[in-house]
């Protein structure tokens, strides 16, 4: 289906798109760049079908009593919901397409180091989607996208395995992606690219990596441990066969946390990018942002423990996680400061990326300070388990993490397509989605301190005004997120052809044509300047 | 529909503290949000290109501006940390002669046992102004005791007792969620809690149908399931006497000592060998599956009742 859509009418250059044609030159590639459109368009699938439930969960919860399906329904539906989006949308979306499509051209390679590596890795993703569809269409899973034991383990007697199976088999590909940037990221940059002059996309990937590798396998052995004690009763996690209920959450959350920033460090990558670019402005404190991009990878290996302020954990305990969580707190403080200081005296332009990039600054730093609430012992005593919680990690994965990649997808997708979209569009699509976002999250924080838990199917009637505001503005969301689909696929075939920097933009990727050939590079360029040489003088010595 | 309330009830005696430091959050959230987008908008304005070909001129950093806003936050967490853990640690611990509930959550109700015997489902009497300390557990899943009137909550676990208190200051009937998913009808696990004054708790107390107090129930099950056969009283049996344990401290076989408290004796039933009493042998059998949560809390305060007469008669004795 993509490769019909994606031949250009007018015979273009020779391209990674038009190199080869037929279904074995895309599932056979080797091309990091093709291997990104194949994760771009199964992310995409997941994407709605995410989008789906939650569409389904909103349109539930408009009636107290609950207006479409029945409690067990819901349950199933929130879980596939957070399953879906977290483990097949939010955590492959920017690393697995831009990062694919951009590691190897920023840095001035001609692929990542191993190629076929990377290739296993989306079929590895498959697999586990496919797993995860099963379950969802052979009866579905009721846990929630947490499986806390002993519920997952031993009472809920829906596709708890298939969806544990699907979710161990997709962590690998995480694993290989972030091995395969990190090699790459050390040993194939450019002559003269030096660890400072590397755009901070490079930065967040390589810091997104390093989560990866070392998070992702702890998932992998916590929901293999659950899915023996579910499979073979053996006694682990629940009290009835001699398992501890809480250990699960402990290693859970170990990963779990860390993967909040697999989703939201790329993003921030993303958008330094944009920035620098619309702002024709170097990052204001460029190494501190790059430092800090590391430190909120350590640290968040250290917060796991803010999940279970109220399990009974010692108060010792929970005093050590809330200073913890504090402290990653401050390294994304620092990064939306320096963000704000590069506009200073910048030459600013308002082309689609850089509204969904301001837009990500402005909701990101409401989730990141609601964040605080829930790192306050005594305030998350309260909030936790409420429409608070839901609300603030939505304004971080979906204002902070969607928009990140939407703002990617819009300032690369000349890059990638060769094509360019309908600016006004995209704009009207950036604020609609600004708005529709506000208007569906914002009110979940209000019921939250209200005090209406997450998970209800049904609740009391006083909610009920909050919740109405909250699926009229999903509606409105939905709708923002429609445009951009349209768009992009209709420039497919008919937006105008790209040239090779249409934004002006310094960075590798610029310097070869849209979009570039197989081979990335006709020569491997050599590098002389620092990432963002967007000054009069440096621009004139760049050329 | 409802109209929309400001805030939940304050209805407890921590309710307005945790309100104040909510406040003080939202004002810094709001500060920092306005800053920002100002900031922001005023920058979009100021600094937009005005012609094609505008090359600003780079700006490398500033030292000193980076060192202001990594400590300005930074001094603003440490405010909010140190406040909410005090806060925290406050109302960690229940205040010295607080009544006694206990509480069993299970798939989807909440049960409620008061220490005169008195059983509720989904409803939680309690009298105004006094301190209540539930001691909770789970007959399968997790679940989680929530009274946002009170900003109290607390996981209710299978296999284990934790406990959370607090003083109700207004009265009424309040909601009680389960805060934890707990599968299919979570969202039907609700309860109220109805704060009335003592002596309106007091003649509800009466009123109720009683049965037997927790401590006798828990005195019959004790002989019923031989427990006094090896525990005799005088400590000559195959386990220690139970006289006098609760409260006190325990010397194991492995050295170490510890407070018998709930936790303990819980375990201590239905699994007997996780910790021995110097000088016995781990030969007591698992009392698990066999006892209901309820069952064992009625031992428990069976066990615990022993503790406090044998405390009584030593103080007498030393008079």
């Amino acid at each position: 289906m993509s490769t019909a859509t994606l031949e250009p009418r007018v015979k273009a250059p020779r391209n990674y798109l038009n190199a080869e044609y037929g279904w074995k030159s895309w599932l056979f590639t080797l091309d990091h760049k093709r291997i990104a459109l194949l994760y771009m368009i199964s992310i995409t699938v997941f994407f709605i079908i995410g989008g789906t439930f939650a569409a389904l969960m909103r349109i539930q919860l408009v009636e107290p009593q609950g207006a479409l399906v029945q409690p067990e329904t819901y349950n199933k539906l929130f879980t596939l919901h957070g399953v879906v989006m977290i483990f097949f949308f939010l955590i492959p979306s920017i690393p697995a397409v831009l990062g694919n499509f951009l590691v190897p051209l920023m840095v001035g390679a001609r692929d990542l180091a191993f190629p076929k590596l990377n290739l296993l890795s989306w079929y590895i993703y498959i697999v586990g989607g496919i797993f995860t569809l099963y379950a969802a269409i052979a009866g579905g899973v009721d846990t929630g996208w947490t499986f806390y034991t002993p519920y997952s383990s031993t009472y809920s007697n829906t596709q708890v395995t298939a969806v544990a199976v699907g979710v161990f088999i997709t962590g690998f590909s995480s694993i290989l992606t972030g091995l395969n940037f990190i090699v790459t990221i050390h040993k194939m940059r450019a002559p003269g690219l030096t660890w400072f002059r590397l755009p901070l996309f490079i930065w967040a990937m390589y810091a997104t990596s390093l989560i990866m590798i070392l998070g992702t396998p702890v998932l992998a052995i916590t929901v293999f441990l659950l899915a023996l004690e579910h499979l073979f009763h053996v006694g682990i996690f629940s009290p009835a066969l001699g398992g501890d209920p809480l250990l699960f959450q402990h290693l859970f959350w170990f990963y779990s946390h860390p993967a909040v920033y697999i989703m939201i460090l790329p993003a921030m990558g993303v958008v330094s990018e944009i920035i620098a670019c619309f702002s024709r402005k170097r990052i204001f404190g460029y190494k501190i942002v790059c430092f800090s991009s590391v430190a909120i990878a350590v640290l968040g290996f250290l917060v796991w423990g803010h999940h279970m302020f109220v399990t009974g954990q010692s108060v010792y305990a929970g005093l050590i996680f809330s200073l913890l969580s504090f402290l990653v707190a401050i390294p994304s403080a620092i990064k939306v400061f320096n963000w704000t200081s590069t506009l200073y005296k910048g030459s600013i332009s308002y082309e689609a990326p850089m509204l969904y990039a301001l837009g990500f600054i402005g909701l990101f730093t409401m989730g990141g300070l609601t964040g605080l609430f829930l790192a306050s012992l005594a305030t998350d005593v309260h909030l936790n388990g409420t429409y608070f919680i839901v609300a603030h990690f939505h304004y971080i994965m979906v204002g902070g993490a969607v928009m990140g990649y939407l703002g990617g997808m819009h300032f690369w997708w000349p890059k990638i397509s060769g094509r360019k979209y309908p600016n006004g569009w995209a704009a009207l699509a950036a604020v609609i989605i600004f708005v529709g976002f506000n208007l569906t999250f914002f009110p979940q924080f209000i019921m939250g301190y209200l005090g209406m838990p997450r998970r209800y199917a049904f609740y009391p009637s006083e909610f009920q005004v909050l919740n109405v505001m909250s699926t009229a503005g999903a509606s409105i969301l939905g709708v923002g997120y429609l445009i951009p689909l349209i768009y992009f696929i209709w420039s497919m075939r008919y937006g105008p052809v790209a040239e090779s920097n249409p934004w002006g933009a310094t960075g590798l990727e610029w310097q070869t044509p849209s979009p570039p050939p197989t081979e990335n590079f006709a020569e491997i360029p050599v590098v002389t300047q620092e990432a963002y040489a967007y000054s009069a003088e440096e621009a004139e010595g760049h050329v | 529909m409802q109209a929309l309330p400001f805030q939940p009830d304050q209805a407890s005696s921590i309710a307005r503290s945790v309100d104040h430091l909510y406040y003080f959050l939202t004002l810094i959230t709001l500060f920092f949000t306005v800053l920002i987008f100002s900031i922001i908008f005023y920058f979009m304005i100021k600094y937009r290109r005005r012609s094609p070909n505008e090359r600003p001129k780079a700006i490398e950093g500033n030292v000193p501006l980076e060192v202001l806003w990594t400590a300005i936050p930074t001094m603003i967490v440490a405010v909010i940390f140190v406040w909410s853990a005090s806060l925290y640690f406050q109302n960690a611990e229940p205040p010295q002669g607080s009544m006694e509930i206990f509480v069993t959550g299970k798939q989807w109700m909440w049960k409620a046992e008061h220490p005169e015997g008195q059983r509720e489902i989904n409803e939680l009497h309690v009298p105004l102004g006094r301190p209540v300390k539930l001691t909770m557990t789970s007959e399968d899943v997790i679940h989680d005791f929530f009274v946002p009137a009170f900003r109290v909550k607390k996981d209710v676990l299978p296999g284990r007792y934790t406990s959370m208190w607090f003083e109700a200051t207004k009265l009424g009937t309040f909601h009680l969620f389960c805060a934890q998913y707990c599968g299919a009808y979570h969202a039907g696990m609700i309860g109220s809690v109805i704060v009335m004054e003592p002596d309106d708790y007091e003649r509800w107390l009466e009123g109720s149908e009683q049965g037997v107090t927790m401590e006798a129930a828990g005195e019959k099950l004790f002989s019923e399931n031989g427990c006094g056969n090896c525990h005799v009283s005088d400590g000559k049996g195959q386990g220690p006497s139970l006289l006098g344990v609760y409260g006190n401290p325990v010397h194991l076989s492995n050295g170490q000592t510890l407070n018998a408290d709930d936790v303990y004796i819980r375990e201590s039933i239905v699994s007997p060998t996780a910790k021995i009493v110097a000088g016995y042998k781990p030969v007591m059998p698992s009392f698990q599956g066999q006892l209901s949560e309820e069952q064992i809390m009625d031992l428990v305060a069976y066990v615990r009742s022993l503790g406090k007469q044998a405390g009584k008669q030593q103080e007498e004795g030393k008079k």
